[in-house]
């Protein structure tokens, strides 16, 4: 169809997606693409359908219509977890995490292997398990707390360790719900260097309030509002647009 | 330190501790009329560990086990009363050669499906796989529909309240509301005289230590690390690229399995299987069982088993219609106080007191009867 240009291969196809809740459509006819390696912000005002997007991405809601391609893979036709294997990963708003467990045990159970019952019975923990657990909790600043029940971190704490989780997943697309919500000042400081760090070589799609974060990290800024796109391009490019302005930011 | 896969320290001593009081304690102080009474109880003990199994580990709270244990003894009590129904033993009956029931009910051959029962090893097969597979149709019907809690529960009562009517109804195939009674040979061996009980008795607890075995290693391999973290965050595990369904199944299989050889047992040493093992009311009582005794600790439902059952016994015997409102009061204060039951009890309040006397001993307090310690962590390297 399109002669003498060949569309670009997005990893993220998101096409005339609806969801409608008893009619209500919380998202409406909504359209992006994300590229290999983009840093893309989802911003906009409570209720603009930002979560409900990632619940569509992830499998955790249904979408009524639309596609959502992921590396030419229908994902709406996937359940949860065949979506997490095709490579898309998530971060939820609350810091969700298995209390019960040791942090230890919370980053060996994302290690991406045994994911099947008979695997998980003849699961080893070994060297490279071992390995990339200490690794990943080097990175999360949580190296010192290996063995200690996950209940008993802080809040800021637990997100790193949701985060960590994901990490050992190795998703190819990262999806981070509120990653610096309700932290202090100075976990929020670390909190993006561990993101900027995190980020590189794979796609990120986040939800965040913080303005100063997103313009630290973001690559394009998505502006959804009524399930809708309302504006879409640079920090810069959005923080101008007068709808933008009026909806979002001019309060 | 080396990993062990099936149990850390202080669980081997509680075991071992077990296995000395069933072993050697119990059949030394015991009559062999009340050693007999002890096997009998030890048979809801299997059902018990699969409700640690299932609802302690994994949160399913199944109210039908009752349906397992059942069915597990009634393939075992199928193979009994075949042998039992031999055609010089029954050769009053109109149809020699066929249990009495049939005989009764007009029935004059053996119905197809009652074949394959004088083998017995397909017995035992059948023992494991009937339950493990009625328990996957079951679990893989509700759990890949994702429902659970409250429904789950509900429905698998529902289903034991059809297997007993079923069983009740088809009197004719199998023996009615009496059951299967008069079970006498095993392979020509008498299991009625007071040697053959104390064999059984013997076997049966070999049996239960293999089950307690199995259940350690799923506790102690991720698999029952992914169950605890199913029954916290289900969605976390599910966007962590599991099936919780396929795991969910898993679980309620391996405690139908569990419960279907303690129904098997039950057979062999009491003697006779009926529907009164079957229904909601003996399911309720298994789950009340796993909550005295602690439903998040192997040997705590298995010493709750136990218990309760002396209790009944005892008390049934002087007060007969007291004992049901003392069986709720029991269930009621467990659950309202002490949600862990009395393994919860001795990890919060005995342990400490008696870490506490050998703290110079070891820097940590072991305490293998809840599930916490379990988490063994990162090894040392």
């Amino acid at each position: 169809m399109l002669i003498g240009h060949q569309p670009k291969e997005f990893l993220l196809s998101v096409e005339a997606l609806t969801v409608s809740f008893d009619g209500f459509k919380a998202v409406n006819d909504l359209s992006f693409y994300v590229e290999e390696n983009e840093i893309r912000v989802i911003i906009g005002p409570n209720g603009a359908g930002k979560t409900t997007v990632l619940d569509l991405i992830c499998g955790k809601t249904k979408a009524t219509s639309g596609s959502i391609q992921f590396r030419g893979q229908e994902l709406t036709r996937l359940k949860e977890n065949q979506i997490v294997q095709a490579g898309v990963g998530r971060k939820f708003q609350t810091p969700s995490i298995y209390d019960d467990l040791t942090v230890f045990e919370n980053l060996e159970i994302s290690f991406p292997r045994g994911r099947t019952v008979f695997g998980a019975l003849t699961f080893t923990r070994d060297a490279v398990v071992r390995d990339r657990v200490h690794e990943v909790a080097e990175m999360i600043f949580l190296k010192d707390r290996l063995n200690v029940n996950a209940e008993l971190l802080s809040h800021g704490q637990k997100q790193w360790l949701e985060i960590g989780m994901l990490l050992i997943q190795d998703p190819e697309l990262l999806m981070l719900d509120e990653p610096v919500a309700g932290m202090s000042v100075s976990e929020r400081a670390k909190t993006a260097e561990l993101l900027n760090r995190i980020i590189k070589d794979r796609s990120v799609l986040v939800i965040e309030h913080d303005m100063k974060f997103v313009e630290d990290i973001a690559h394009k800024v998505t502006v959804l509002h009524q399930g809708q796109i309302l504006s879409e391009g640079t920090m810069e490019h959005v923080q101008k647009d007068p709808k933008v302005i009026e909806v979002y930011l001019g309060h | 330190m080396t990993e062990n896969r099936f149990v850390n320290r202080s669980e081997l001593i509680g075991i071992l501790l077990l296995a000395a009081f069933l072993v050697v304690i119990l059949p030394l102080c015991l009559d062999v009329f009340r050693l007999n009474l002890v096997a009998k109880y030890l048979t809801y003990a299997f059902v018990a560990l699969g409700l640690v199994v299932c609802w302690g580990y994994c949160g399913i709270l199944s109210l039908g086990q009752g349906v397992f244990f059942g069915l597990g003894g009634y393939c075992m009590a199928m193979f009994l009363k075949l042998e039992a129904s031999s055609v010089e033993n029954t050769k009053i009956q109109s149809t020699p050669g066929i249990p009495d029931f049939m005989d009764w009910n007009q029935i004059t051959a053996l119905p197809a499906f009652w074949q394959p029962f004088h083998s017995l090893t397909f017995t035992v097969f059948a023992i494991i796989l009937v339950p493990g597979l009625f328990a996957f149709i079951i679990g893989a019907a509700m759990f890949k529909r994702r429902v659970g809690g409250t429904y789950f529960a509900i429905i698998t009562q529902a289903v034991a309240a059809i297997l007993t009517i079923l069983i009740v109804g088809q009197q004719g195939y199998t023996g009615g509301i009496n059951g299967m009674t008069d079970l006498r040979t095993l392979k020509g061996w008498d299991i009625r005289p007071d040697h053959a009980k104390i064999v059984l008795y013997f076997f049966e607890v070999g049996l239960l230590f293999v089950c307690i075995f199995i259940a350690q290693f799923i506790r102690h391999s991720k698999l029952g690390r992914i169950l605890v973290a199913m029954r916290e965050k289900e969605d976390r595990v599910r966007f962590s690229g599991y099936s919780v369904a396929n795991f969910k199944i898993f679980a309620f299989c391996v405690a139908a399995m569990f419960a279907a050889v303690g129904g098997a047992m039950f057979a062999l040493n009491v003697g006779f299987m009926s529907p009164s093992f079957v229904g909601i009311v003996p399911s309720i009582e298994m789950v009340i069982y796993t909550a005295v005794g602690g439903r998040l600790s192997i040997l705590g439902a298995i010493c709750g088993t136990l218990l309760v059952n002396f209790a009944k016994t005892s008390l049934s015997e002087s007060f007969p219609e007291l004992w049901l409102f003392g069986l709720g009061g029991l269930f009621i204060t467990v659950v309202l106080a002490f949600p862990n039951g009395l393994a919860g009890i001795w990890t919060d309040y005995v342990a400490p007191r008696i870490a506490g006397l050998f703290t110079s001993r070891k820097s940590k307090s072991g305490d293998g009867w809840a599930e916490k310690p379990v988490a063994d962590g990162a090894p040392a390297e």
